[in-house]
């Protein structure tokens, strides 16, 4: 009995040891990252595992917020700047009108609803990666080529999105919208002040999987732009990682920029965890 | 509108009052008029179109008209500089697609080359991602496990940043001198300097057994001499596939959880009375119990390598043997102004994805109803 209590000792203890050294797989690139970014560029190139900086400096930070005197091509405040921007517009819009449609699908009788639904539910399955070229040419064709509302309009709804609020909405009682309907309250006011309220997780959950998802967009905005005034901080990084600096690899100041792109995901990550995992799974179930 | 809305009202016509009570189980108003409710689903019908509306332009606009687009422009020498409608745009008929195929030159190799890259993606990254993913998951899953929150969220993480960012992290890490080959040496491993690295594994192994270049692998085959065939993925390739891995097994790790969280422990427990081994439980128990879960994870696994791009455009100047069609088709369009010979590859692309999604729902459909 005592040696199959041992033995069950050692298989708890190398269990834990296997998930502890996955875990450091999976989170020490971050890390590596984040002391790197305090580096000067030699030291960060030939002792990148070394944790402590030799010198410690804040040059690759300086130059990412563009202070003091070295003037650097990557102008990462405006980069900052774009990215917010537009993942906000984007991500108000998508919640409104992925509701609004969300809402008609699950609720309101019309001819062509049917229709309607197989129509979202087959663009779900349009890679967006194929789309690139006639998305450029239509953007070009509309005069919205290189502009902010270029890269806000054509992303501005999602597929996924309003399947996603209509399985909300169906969740819904009818009796809390009849009850609004005897009173008086036009489908818009029904809408608005009485359904929206009720499925506030899935506001959440939408807000959430659209905020990250513009603001890790890339490859849209790389074919719907081409001045740097329009670079985000995917592209804006992508420009540098290929080649935009000319000195050295510069691998503190590229770290520090791709932080600037992780934290606020990061952040946003471990504050409404559960919400990004529902919105994640339910995103995907759309099949 | 006002027809369409009036002949609405008649698909689905609330005249009785038993038909108005069962709509509206709450209704006390009991005696309102037909004509009146008749008014309220017109308006309804202006209002589902309405709401809807905003949504289709987009999606017409922005997805479904780009599709029949791309058709077009792939008949096309559109240079993209004009508007692809304009006089000095001529069709060309199958010509960017048989260029692709049948014609030898430098894009039937580029595009054999992107076709054979994404397929070892395909089979080396899908079933890969999918057992780290199930086995994290029965690791996170055990009941007497503590810290499940800091594991779960340890290896969710990676899937919620940016594609760019993380692709600059791995870069950094596989340099020459950097972590990877800094760890490879405390074992006595001389590191490859990988990103750049355009040889292909398997002739790596080949070459070192003692296999070189044979005569029967020079025979041609869609633009790729056999031996390019059976090269295997280039050593700068391993760099993304493990990157591919390492950020999408959270995201299926949390698939298989669900679905392992509706099996309940008194199945597991049963079987474990009955002195069955950790591992046949698993085997026999909660493996097929997870089938549907499993065929999810292995389709949505098999459409989005095929999407393969934003790490290929930060790699693709160090190892230009590494391409995916997806860059392929962005390259050949942007880069090189050829507009026409890129829609062909992203059209060829896009059906093939049309017909891998189909295939899945179909497959996800099937397994849910059994």
């Amino acid at each position: 009995m005592s040696s199959r209590t041992y033995q069950h000792h050692v298989r708890r203890a190398l269990g834990y040891a296997v998930l502890v050294l996955f875990a450091l797989i999976f989170i020490a690139p971050f890390i590596i990252t984040v002391f790197t970014s305090f580096k000067t560029d030699s030291d960060a190139t030939l002792h990148s595992l070394d944790p402590v900086p030799h010198p410690a400096t804040l040059s690759a930070w300086q130059q990412i917020f563009g202070i003091g005197s070295s003037a650097s091509v990557a102008d990462v405040p405006r980069w900052l700047f774009n990215s917010a921007f537009v993942a906000v517009i984007i991500t108000i819009s998508r919640v409104f009108l992925d509701s609004l449609a969300g809402y008609a699908l699950a609720r309101l009788q019309f001819r062509g609803r049917k229709l309607i639904f197989g129509f979202i539910v087959a663009t779900m399955a349009v890679p967006g990666v194929v789309l690139l070229i006639p998305q450029f040419l239509v953007l070009k064709e509309l005069h919205l080529f290189n502009s902010y509302p270029g890269m806000i309009i054509p992303i501005a709804v999602d597929a996924v999105g309003i399947f996603l609020m209509r399985q909300f909405f169906l969740q819904v009682p009818v009796a809390l919208e009849e009850s609004g309907r005897i009173d008086g309250a036009s489908t818009f006011q029904i809408f608005w002040m009485i359904v929206l309220p009720v499925v506030r997780a899935g506001l959440i959950t939408l807000t959430i999987i659209s905020f990250q998802a513009s603001w890790n967009q890339y490859q849209f905005f790389l074919i719907a732009t081409i001045s740097p005034k329009y670079y985000t901080l995917t592209t804006g990084l992508a420009n540098i990682i290929g080649g935009g600096l000319s000195a050295g690899n510069q691998f503190p100041l590229k770290l520090g920029a791709s932080l600037v792109t992780i934290i606020p995901m990061a952040l946003m990550f471990f504050l409404l965890q559960k919400h990004l995992v529902r919105g994640r799974l339910s995103g995907a179930v759309k099949g | 509108m006002a027809t369409l809305s009036e002949s609405s009202g008649s698909v689905k016509p609330v005249t009785t009052q038993e038909e108005l009570r069962s709509e509206a189980a709450v209704t006390r108003d009991g005696a309102r008029s037909g004509r009146e409710t008749g008014r309220l689903r017109r308006g309804e019908s202006i209002f589902g179109w309405f709401f809807v509306s905003p949504a289709v332009a987009i999606l017409v606009i922005f997805t479904v008209i780009p599709i029949f687009l791309a058709l077009y422009v792939s008949f096309t020498n559109w240079s993209g500089l004009t508007s692809p409608f304009s006089h000095s745009v001529q069709l060309v008929g199958l010509t960017n697609y048989r260029t692709l195929m049948t014609t030898p030159g430098l894009y039937q190799t580029d595009f054999a080359t992107s076709i054979r890259d994404n397929l070892y993606f395909f089979v080396i990254v899908v079933p890969l991602q999918t057992a780290l993913a199930l086995w994290l998951a029965t690791l996170v899953n055990n009941k007497y496990l503590r810290g499940k929150g800091f594991f779960r969220t340890a290896f969710y993480f990676p899937s919620v940043t940016s594609s760019i960012a993380i692709t600059m992290v791995f870069i950094f890490l596989f340099q020459g001198d950097g972590v990877v080959n800094t760890v490879l040496g405390w074992v006595g491993v001389k590191g490859p300097n990988w990103v750049y690295d355009q040889s292909g594994l398997f002739t790596n192994i080949l070459n070192a057994l003692g296999v070189h270049d044979a005569g029967w692998a020079n025979h041609q085959f869609i633009g790729l001499s056999l031996w390019d065939w059976i090269a295997g993925p280039s050593v700068g390739m391993c760099v993304i596939i493990i990157l591919l891995i390492w950020t999408t097994s959270g995201t299926f790790m949390l698939f298989f959880l669900a679905s392992m969280q509706g099996i309940g422990e008194d199945v597991d427990e049963a079987t474990a009375v009955d002195g069955a081994t950790p591992w046949e439980r698993f085997r026999f128990v909660t493996l097929p119990l997870l089938r549907p879960a499993l065929a999810l994870v292995v389709t949505l696994g098999f459409i989005s390598t095929w999407q393969v791009f934003d790490q290929i455009t930060l790699t693709a100047l160090a190892n230009p043997t590494t391409i995916t069609p997806a860059y392929f088709a962005y390259q050949v369009s942007f880069l090189d102004s050829a507009f026409g010979q890129g829609a062909a590859v992203a059209f060829l692309l896009f059906c093939l994805i049309i017909f891998l999604t189909a295939v899945q729902r179909r497959f996800i459909k099937e397994d849910l109803t059994t």
